[in-house]
């Protein structure tokens, strides 16, 4: 039966220097709060004053969206519906892409191939976006669209939503594997001791036990797609057309921040504040988004400690 | 000990890596100056008699414009290596709001700058007035604003003014090229034009539409007349307008429209543009520097580097030339500014 001595008391100088360190560590925590709080205060002051300015109800019901031409609309509906389409054209692309991968990677390769293998998936994810965008716009429709679908134009959702795609199966695939490898053993063992293939015992015992995982990375990749910029400006264009045609040229949330942030806007205008209430909404979708994920993940992960 | 020794020897080897740099880059800037004035560029005269000046130049303004302004740019800043000077093409209305607030030192226009208060908004000049800057106006070359459409279009062969307002006017509906003429394919119009920052906006509303800012609304709209062309190049029922230069660099991609304001149809060539004949889309490219940012030697010799040499880059940049007469009275009008 051990007992713990008591430690040293600390010297002055050191219960000093201590202090400071946890100061110091607190206060750089503090930055990033106090960055998020003011960006959420500034969105909210000018998004009020747009509001003074435009009807809340004209903003989230109208469906023309005409910001720098007169007669000024601001209906958002087709830049909602624009970012939806693209993301939703990412998904189908990233999670069979980032999901399959996943399962090859964390159940059927060998460790060698893992080690070559999940590095590029990563690189993936480090290619700077608006080279991508220049992908898509200068390969991607030109060679491969047009071959498939020659009515494409050279601006539309899909080639966007293909690009997003790309994006965003490393994330897909990156989380979903870690959830997978984190089920036990014991349950994969136990499924082969019982005379399961393998194929049945990722599709009835470690899908299901890694669920909660892998519903988290999709909403988390579809946050990113939702706030993904420079790819979808190049690649979808900007024209703020109120369509579910993925072959026609639209304009999404971040491609009108860029756009009019690209031009010049005083102060004072009625452009500069219709800016703040996309950039606020889009905010809001992706904050909603990864409360999302949060909740799933917590509300449906199994213990199994 | 081993700690503080090797920290010793990080700091010294910080001390040396920075005293280098110091020094090579010091040494940089002198030799290139004193060799400037003989590897002055060979497409023109620059002026070998003016010592090589220094500072940043800022210049914002048309996206039509932006290419002859950003060539002499790059000419007088290799003739200057230590004058840097930017160029951005943020729009003519755009680039006027910039200016007029003191940010940028010149704008290059597509149009002139407004002078007409309107009773919601203040003119650009008054504005700029207020503000205590004085633009200097100087008219650079010609352009023929171009309308243009997709290769595999056959049948837009020439347009009559009338028929582009009916495209182009606020509260337009049509939307098939059958709505335009009943003769033509029921192929569906993809629009592509400047947006509501741009002179060439401005202009094209202006003379078709009858009232500047005057358009419809869902269109395509880029400030990046690449992007623009980019966008009528792949849709085959697209139809776009930009400056002429533009056009001329991309004549494998685009077909031209030829335009009939009542005279017949007309094609945009330097010919037509320069006489007049071209109309009414042909129109004056100008660029205004500040009266204030002319006092700085660097900024007035650019300028007068500008127009001593702009034909050459108007022709290379595929505008349209001055007459001789104009560009002598923009000569006139900016050492009439530097003098003051």
């Amino acid at each position: 039966m051990a007992t713990t001595r008591p430690l040293p008391p600390l010297t002055r100088r050191r219960a000093g220097s201590e202090r400071s360190i946890e100061a110091f560590l607190f206060m750089a925590a503090a930055v990033g709060v106090l960055t998020t709080i003011g960006i959420i205060v500034v969105l909210g002051y000018e998004t009020l004053q747009f509001f003074t300015k435009v009807s809340p109800v004209e903003f989230f019901t109208g469906t023309v969206w005409s910001a720098s031409i007169k007669p000024y609309q601001f209906g958002v509906v087709p830049l909602v519906v624009s970012t939806l389409m693209v993301a939703a054209i990412a998904l189908v692309i990233g999670i069979p892409l980032g999901l399959l991968s996943a399962i090859y990677l964390a159940e059927y390769a060998t460790p060698r191939v893992r080690t070559l293998v999940k590095p590029i998936l990563e690189l993936i994810a480090g290619i700077p976006t608006i080279v991508l965008g220049f992908f898509a716009i200068n390969f991607l429709t030109p060679n491969i669209l047009k071959a498939l679908i020659p009515s494409i134009g050279g601006f539309s959702a899909l080639s966007a939503g293909i690009v997003v795609g790309i994006l965003v199966t490393p994330l897909i695939a990156s989380l979903s594997e870690d959830a997978m490898r984190s089920v036990p053993r014991g349950l994969r063992e136990g499924a082969f001791a019982m005379g399961a293939t393998r194929f049945e015992v990722i599709r009835k015992i470690i899908l299901p036990a890694a669920l909660s995982g892998i519903m988290a990375s999709i909403i988390l990749a579809m946050s990113r797609a939702v706030g993904e910029t420079m790819a979808v400006v190049l690649a979808a264009g900007t024209n703020p057309n109120l369509t579910l045609n993925p072959l026609e040229s639209v304009q999404t949330m971040t491609a009108f921040i860029v756009q009019i942030s690209l031009g010049d806007t005083p102060a004072d205008s009625i452009q500069f504040y219709s800016l703040f209430a996309v950039a606020a909404l889009l905010f809001a979708m992706t904050l909603v988004l990864n409360l999302l994920s949060d909740w799933i993940v917590r509300r449906f992960r199994n213990a199994y400690d | 000990m081993s700690i503080t020794r090797s920290s010793r020897v990080a700091g010294l080897a910080l001390a040396a890596i920075v005293v280098a740099a110091a020094c090579s880059s010091s040494g940089a800037t002198t030799a290139p100056a004193s060799q400037a004035p003989a590897s002055a560029a060979p497409a023109t005269e620059a002026p070998a008699s003016q010592a090589p000046v220094t500072g940043d130049i800022v210049i914002d303004g048309s996206s039509t414009v932006y290419p002859i302004t950003e060539a002499v740019a790059e000419e007088f800043q290799k003739a200057n290596p230590g004058a840097k000077v930017s160029v951005a093409f943020s729009g003519t209305g755009g680039g006027f709001k910039k200016f007029c607030a003191g940010e940028t030192d010149a704008n290059d226009a597509s149009r002139p700058i407004k002078t007409e208060d309107k009773p919601d908004a203040k003119s650009e000049a008054t504005t700029c007035k207020e503000n205590g800057v004085d633009p200097v106006e100087l008219q650079v070359a010609y352009d023929g604003l171009t309308v243009v459409v997709n290769p595999q279009n056959t049948w837009a062969t020439c347009m009559t003014t009338d028929e582009l307002k009916k495209v182009w006017d606020q509260g337009s509906t049509v939307t098939k090229w059958s709505d335009i003429r009943a003769d033509w394919p029921a192929e569906s119009i993809k629009l592509f034009g400047p947006g509501a920052d741009s002179g060439t906006f401005d202009y094209f509303t202006e003379v078709i539409n009858g009232e500047v800012d005057r358009s419809r609304s869902d269109f395509t709209q880029s400030e990046d007349d690449n992007a623009l062309v980019q966008g009528v190049a792949g849709e085959k029922g697209a139809l776009g307008y930009f400056g002429f230069a533009y056009y001329e660099e991309n004549t494998d991609k685009l077909k031209v429209v030829q335009i009939d304001s009542g005279a017949g149809c007309v094609e945009p060539t330097r010919e037509t543009i320069a006489s007049n004949t071209y109309t009414p889309l042909s129109r004056p490219l100008f660029v205004y520097p500040s009266m204030q940012s002319l006092a700085r030697p660097e900024v007035a010799a650019f300028f007068q580097y500008y127009l001593d040499n702009v034909n050459t880059f108007v022709d290379e940049v595929g505008y349209v030339t001055a007459p001789a007469d104009i560009l002598q009275k923009s000569k006139d009008t900016l050492a009439a500014a530097i003098a003051k």
